[in-house]
């Protein structure tokens, strides 16, 4: 089964990362692949972008989700159905920021007699939206390994974050909702009939993986507590270029790294890439002004149809016995 | 009609069988009515497109090009680097599945292939088979498949049962619009010789005659003559639209259904009625006749090769902006792709009602106005005589046709019209309305007799959409803006909702419309009795 062997796959990486920093290949996990893994990040993703940018956008097709702008007195929808550039970019926003489209989700169910019935359905929105916050805030809170003294910013995320104060070291909200919104969308790829039919490896591994981060993480920070400064020097290090082999740490944290490395590498390589391509989708980042302003296809190709001149020729006895005036009559 | 019955048709399994999505194979034989018949040798040999013969899916040899996989493979690639649409949305899809209960084909038939997710995987894991490092390392394992003949069979399956509506694309969270993926398969099967009939027929027709019902101009000038006797019978007045009249002010160009069947023709008649008494300077074209654009549903220098016709002919003709009837993907080419490819319209003006003195800015580089634009613009200035009791033995609703829904946006225009013209207007829930508007289940090319089934099917959710308002609002019209619509509607109506009849907006503007010099009038346009018998105009 395809979950199955994504969870094999994840299980059998952090495996190697064990074995491997418990072999002495600490230099490499903790120095080498993560300058790996960062530097096919970086060049994967823009690779990516380029190649989209590459391709032109030849004809404007945003899908209208609301009123066109029209005549003056009929109200329109300037987020749904934007007419300027500004429009079209804070519907992106929207999109990216608020996740709109899937706020809109519904479910159909069939009833009796074939009746269909719809209903809100704001699952997949709620936990989309709390895994990508969550993960973004955990990845924030993580800038305090990297700069000393600390950024304001993320001591501020940190308080925030630890807000309960529950436990020692205080337990962070994100922690929890980061694994129970991955364990829902992963629950719910599993549990609907439908989901599971469709969904690839492609889908379950970076689940997979986030989740055996995230759990990696927790285990390291609340349970075999690590040794914080070291990691911290391991960490400046990186970012200073002027990396040091660190001592002690503890084989469970070469696991959440390599796992980290492994999700960096294989980003640009996957469906993960939504991340950079939802900017450059033609059906929501562009205005519909399409009456307004004429959308310039750089590769029109030069088509000429059946001229009127062919067609009058074609129809002539036709037209004249139709009494349908001739060109030039 | 469908050989199963309603109760047949409503035993829908959504759950999907148990075997793997990536196996291709179809039982062409045992779906018939859930798919089209192939084009005829002699229309692609008029367009020239590749490869005409004689064969039938149900063939287990389909006469393919001996390279075929290859020429798909390069038609690929050469999409991929035309179209950033095309490469992104193969790219980001995450399979979150939003788009899955959204289409209506998936909820008509359950079959899983019509989640617009899985749809447009078929054409997806050919692409990571070619063209992406994971598929290519990682073949099956990474979802790729090997365009195989079952694959292109299933394509032939699965890309002529999507109508391009976009109703998946509204609820996609990057947007990704499976009309899109279609319309890229469609040119790709294009390029081997697989094309359905009821396109390239219409379209060989437009291109030769001026419009898809292959109609010549003398029987054009006959049908709109045929339905000037009509209105003459009915009103008392004789309306006297031009054809191919140089120098008139405005080009007007309808989709021609609405000149040729019932009940398309009701909204023409309106139409004309609403431009006499307005005295609007217009000419009707019988060389750009047709408005609709089967291109559409074939590729898009096909689109681009029909519509040219529209801007030749209004350059021909002098006149100085153009108004376009009621018809669905015929607005959204005008919309969306016609100043693209054939403009810039610079011979023309910005269009201006003539009456109320308004300029359409929304049509400044176009020059486009749709006619219910230009309507709701007369009534709001109050220039129209209306009386809506004349269409109060209709309990109306109001069907948004997808392409000027979710193409355009035109929402409120349509609504406007209606409410002005009758006194009993109902929506529809708002799940199946406006941009979330389920399509008739016939478009993109799909309204044919052999696909019957799968008409039915897909127009389940519009069906029970329109019996929910019959039952409790007791709707018995279901208005639109496209002539689609109006024929596919119409036989969707008589099987599920058989009290529900079907027009045009115009038409109802037709009959409300109260004339200069107009008879006693005592029906409407389809010569039913107003309720109340004859409407006197308020003094």
């Amino acid at each position: 089964m395809r979950v199955v062997s994504s969870f094999l796959l994840v299980g059998a990486l952090a495996l190697m990362a064990f074995v491997g920093a418990q072999a002495g290949g600490e230099a490499l996990l903790a120095i080498g692949l993560p300058y790996l893994a960062v530097a096919v990040f970086l060049v994967g993703i823009t690779a990516r972008v380029i190649g989209w940018a590459r391709s032109p956008v030849p004809f404007r097709i945003p899908t209208t989700c609301g009123q066109q702008r029209s005549l003056p007195w009929i109200k329109s929808s300037p987020l749904e159905n934007p007419s300027t550039g500004l429009g079209a970019t804070a519907r992106v926003l929207l999109e990216v920021l608020t996740f709109r489209s899937l706020f809109r989700n519904t479910r159909a169910e069939l009833k009796e007699g074939g009746r269909l019935v719809y209903s809100a359905d704001k699952w997949l929105w709620a936990a989309a939206l709390a895994f990508h916050y969550s993960f973004l805030v955990v990845l924030l809170r993580h800038f305090r390994f990297f700069a000393s003294p600390v950024p304001a910013f993320v001591m501020w995320l940190q308080g925030l974050d630890g807000f309960f104060q529950i436990g020692v070291p205080e337990v962070y909200l994100t922690d929890v909702v980061l694994v129970a919104a991955v364990g829902f969308l992963l629950l719910r790829r599993l549990a609907d009939a439908r989901l599971r039919y469709l969904s690839l490896v492609a889908d379950y591994f970076p689940l997979a993986l986030i989740l055996g981060i995230g759990i990696s993480g927790i285990w390291i920070r609340y349970i075999g507590k690590v040794d914080v400064e070291s990691v911290k020097n391991l960490a400046i290090g990186l970012v200073t270029f002027r990396p040091a082999v660190p001592r002690g740490i503890g084989s469970l944290f070469y696991v959440h790294l390599f796992l980290v490395c492994v999700l960096f590498a294989y980003f640009p390589l996957s469906k993960l890439v939504h991340m950079a391509g939802v900017f450059l989708s033609p059906t929501r980042n562009l205005a519909n002004n399409n009456r307004t302003h004429r959308h310039v296809n750089p590769w029109n190709p030069p088509i000429i149809g059946h001229t009127y001149a062919e067609w009058e020729h074609d129809y002539h006895d036709k037209l004249v016995a139709a009494d349908i005036p001739l060109d030039g009559k | 009609m469908a050989e199963k019955s309603k109760e047949q048709l409503v035993q829908i399994d959504f759950t999907p069988p148990s075997g793997d999505w990536t196996d291709p194979r179809i039982d062409f034989e045992a779906r018939k009515g859930s798919w089209s018949y192939p084009a005829a040798a002699k229309n692609l040999r008029y367009l020239g497109l590749p490869n005409p013969r004689d064969w039938s899916p149900m063939d287990a040899d389909w006469k393919l090009p001996e390279n075929w996989q290859q020429i798909i493979k390069d038609g690929l690639a050469e999409r991929l680097a035309k179209y950033r649409s095309l490469k992104l949305f193969l790219d980001i899809c995450v399979r979150c599945g939003a788009c899955a209960d959204k289409c209506h084909f998936f909820l008509g038939s359950g079959d899983p292939k019509n989640m617009p997710v899985l749809r447009a995987e078929l054409l997806r894991s050919v692409y990571r088979n070619d063209f992406t490092m994971a598929g290519k390392i990682l073949g099956h394992f990474a979802g790729a498949r090997k365009l195989s003949p079952e694959v292109l069979k299933e394509w032939y399956y699965y890309f002529f049962q999507c109508t391009e509506c976009r109703r998946c694309s509204v609820f996609c969270p990057y947007g990704i619009d499976t009309a899109e993926i279609t319309m890229h398969a469609r040119e790709l099967m294009n390029l081997v010789g697989l094309n359905i009939n009821w396109v390239i027929e219409p379209v060989v027709n437009c291109d030769r005659t001026g419009n898809h019902l292959g109609i010549q101009p003398h029987t054009f000038k006959d049908n709109v003559d045929f339905l000037v006797d009509e209105l003459e019978g009915l009103t008392g007045i004789k309306v006297a639209p031009s054809i191919n009249r140089k120098g008139a002010e405005v080009l007007f160009v309808v989709p021609s259904a609405d000149y040729f069947a019932d009940p398309g023709i009701y909204t023409f008649m309106g139409y004309l009625l609403l431009f006499h008494e307005l005295g609007l300077d217009y000419t009707l074209s019988a060389y750009a006749s047709e408005g609709g654009n089967f291109g559409l549903f074939t590729s898009h220098d096909t689109i681009k090769r029909l519509n040219y016709k529209i801007y030749h002919e209004a350059k021909r003709l002098k006149v100085k902006w153009l108004l376009g009837g009621e018809c669905g993907h015929m607005w959204r080419v005008l919309h969306q792709y016609m100043d693209t490819m054939n403009g810039p319209a610079d011979f023309l003006e910005v269009p201006v009602s003539p009456f109320t003195k308004t300029r359409f800015e929304n049509t400044a580089s176009t020059k486009m106005v749709h006619i219910c634009e230009f309507t709701a613009d007369l009534i709001h200035h109050g220039l129209l005589k209306l009386d809506p009791r004349r269409n109060d033995h209709r309990r109306v609703t109001f069907h948004d046709s997808c392409n000027p829904a979710r193409g355009m946006g035109l929402l409120e225009e349509p609504r406007y019209v209606l409410k002005s013209v009758c006194n009993n207007f109902f929506e529809m829930p708002e799940n199946t309305i406006r941009e979330q508007t389920f399509c008739c289940g016939g478009g993109a090319g799909l309204g044919n007799d052999e696909n019957m089934e799968m008409r039915l099917r897909g127009g389940l959710p519009r069906a029970t959409a329109v019996r929910y308002v019959h039952e409790k609002h007791g709707v018995n019209l279901l208005t639109c803006v496209c002539a689609i619509d109006r024929a596919v509607l119409s036989t969707l109506m008589e099987y599920w909702v058989p009290e529900v009849g079907v027009s045009g907006v115009h038409e109802l503007v037709g009959n409300a419309l109260v004339m200069k010099g107009e008879k006693p009038r005592t029906t409407d346009l389809r010569g039913i009795p107003f309720a109340g018998g004859e409407v006197k105009p308020d003094a």
